[in-house]
């Protein structure tokens, strides 16, 4: 089956600190692919992930999406593509509610209120709405990231170790997000240090050195 | 887009009103600053009135100064920062709200308190009009200028002395010009040339100053 391309990495490379972490790296990502970066710590994943999403600028290379590059060309892309990374993006002083609704007003996206309590029930966090950010616990406050991405209506999710403070129940979650999203034509670009376990087929993108793994039609080295 | 104007601007005065006590820090060294001055000097109403518009002018300023960290500081830390640089609407526009924000809670107070600190140092009546117009036109620049700085130090830990070091010369024409047109008001003169040049200034500003703090922080998230 050839899915049809949305995401294109072309000829990556990416310097920090005078080091070298990765070079003429390429991927491509189709509809309802799940991709995984899989490397140990700085190996540059995080970087890679701050790339494809367009944070970061790479040494050389270029990204495209559905055969336009991204660059000169961001509304397109950021308005079908979600990311979220290490770091929790909660107010303590904002409500959950407020909260999710600032990072959806970010993507000018503006939903009713039993649509955002909808999700917030089926990330476990019913009845938990006017409760201000700062009485969260950590692994509550990334369940709120969860509930952003699947409110997010974007085709491409980019997740930085998404299980970070998740428990058990919240990885089971992620899966089944992630399966769902796949099963609708979306597609998932993730790293992760912890076991998913994901019923389906999935690629991967080996960083780090001594790592030659050849996969399909991405390589690197 | 006018709509992502607005709930970012919402969003920031909401966070604001919910932590008060940081609100109030530029305020309150405003007000100090320029109460304690006339005790340290020789108070008499004429000494007074020739320092007022400098001393109320520097101190505002300063107030300003202080207050910028707070413009990036926590968006940076918290990750916000990352999903406003990954909104679908120019990041201009964001950082327009944010900066108008900003003078909601600092400039403007500092514009409503300064004619009691302008009594208090004994300047006429014109001349408090005249620093109302000033601040009034000057410190929407402050805030917008400091973005620009802000924005290229905010991943710098500790970065104060580098802020100040980025701005401060960028603040001068102001205070000269700002504290100026309170002390030409006074002898009675003629105040439009140095209130047209902070309204160039500001619409400058208000056009440019957007534009550079977009294109810095997206430096700043690069790293």
């Amino acid at each position: 089956m050839q899915a049809v391309m949305m995401f294109e990495a072309q000829a990556l490379e990416c310097i920090r600190d005078d080091r070298l972490l990765f070079r003429d790296l390429s991927f491509t990502v189709g509809e309802g692919e799940v991709l995984q970066i899989e490397g140990p710590n700085g190996s540059g994943k995080t970087s890679l992930l701050r790339i494809i999403c367009g944070l970061r600028l790479p040494e050389s290379g270029e990204i495209h999406w559905y055969g336009e590059p991204v660059r000169g060309n961001r509304e397109d892309y950021y308005a079908n593509m979600v990311y979220i990374g290490h770091l929790p993006c909660i107010k303590g002083d904002l409500t959950v509610m407020e909260n999710i609704r600032s990072l959806l007003d970010a993507r000018s996206q503006t939903l009713g209120r039993e649509v955002i309590e909808a999700a917030l029930a089926k990330v476990g966090l019913a009845s938990y709405e006017d409760v201000p950010g700062k009485a969260l616990s950590s692994g509550q406050r990334r369940r709120i990231l969860l509930a952003f991405v699947h409110l997010s209506q974007a085709k491409l999710w980019i997740l930085d170790e998404p299980l970070t403070a998740l428990d058990v129940q919240g990885v089971a979650l992620m899966e089944s997000m992630i399966l769902e999203h796949r099963a609708a034509g979306g597609s998932v670009v993730f790293t992760t240090h912890h076991g998913m376990q994901l019923d389906c087929e999935m690629r991967s993108v080996q960083l780090g050195r001594g790592a030659r793994q050849q996969q399909g039609e991405w390589d690197e080295d | 887009m006018l709509k992502a104007y607005y709930h970012l601007l919402l969003r920031d005065l909401r966070l604001a009103l919910r932590s008060r006590h940081e609100l109030a820090n530029p305020l309150i060294f405003f007000v100090l600053v320029v109460t304690l001055f006339p005790l340290a000097v020789t108070p008499t109403p004429e000494a007074l009135r020739a320092m007022a518009p400098g001393v109320i002018w520097v101190s505002a300023l300063l107030a300003v100064l202080l207050s910028l960290d707070r413009l990036f500081k926590q968006d940076y830390e918290d990750g916000s920062l990352d999903q406003l640089m990954l909104s679908p609407n120019p990041l201009m526009i964001l950082v327009l709200a944010k900066v108008t924000a900003h003078w909601l809670l600092t400039g403007l107070p500092l514009v409503i308190v300064a004619p009691l600190l302008g009594m208090f140092m004994s300047l006429p009546t014109e001349a408090v009009m005249v620093l109302i117009y000033s601040l009034l036109l000057g410190t929407p620049v402050l805030s917008l200028i400091g973005a620009i700085g802000v924005s290229l130090t905010v991943a710098v830990n500790r970065g104060g002395v580098l802020l100040s070091l980025i701005i401060l010369p960028l603040y001068i024409p102001i205070l000269i010009f700002g504290a100026n047109a309170v002390d030409v008001a006074m002898d009675g003169m003629s105040v439009k040339g140095q209130l047209y040049f902070l309204a160039a200034v500001l619409a400058l500003s208000l056009s440019l100053a957007p534009l550079a703090t977009s294109v810095a922080l997206r430096i700043t998230a690069s790293r």
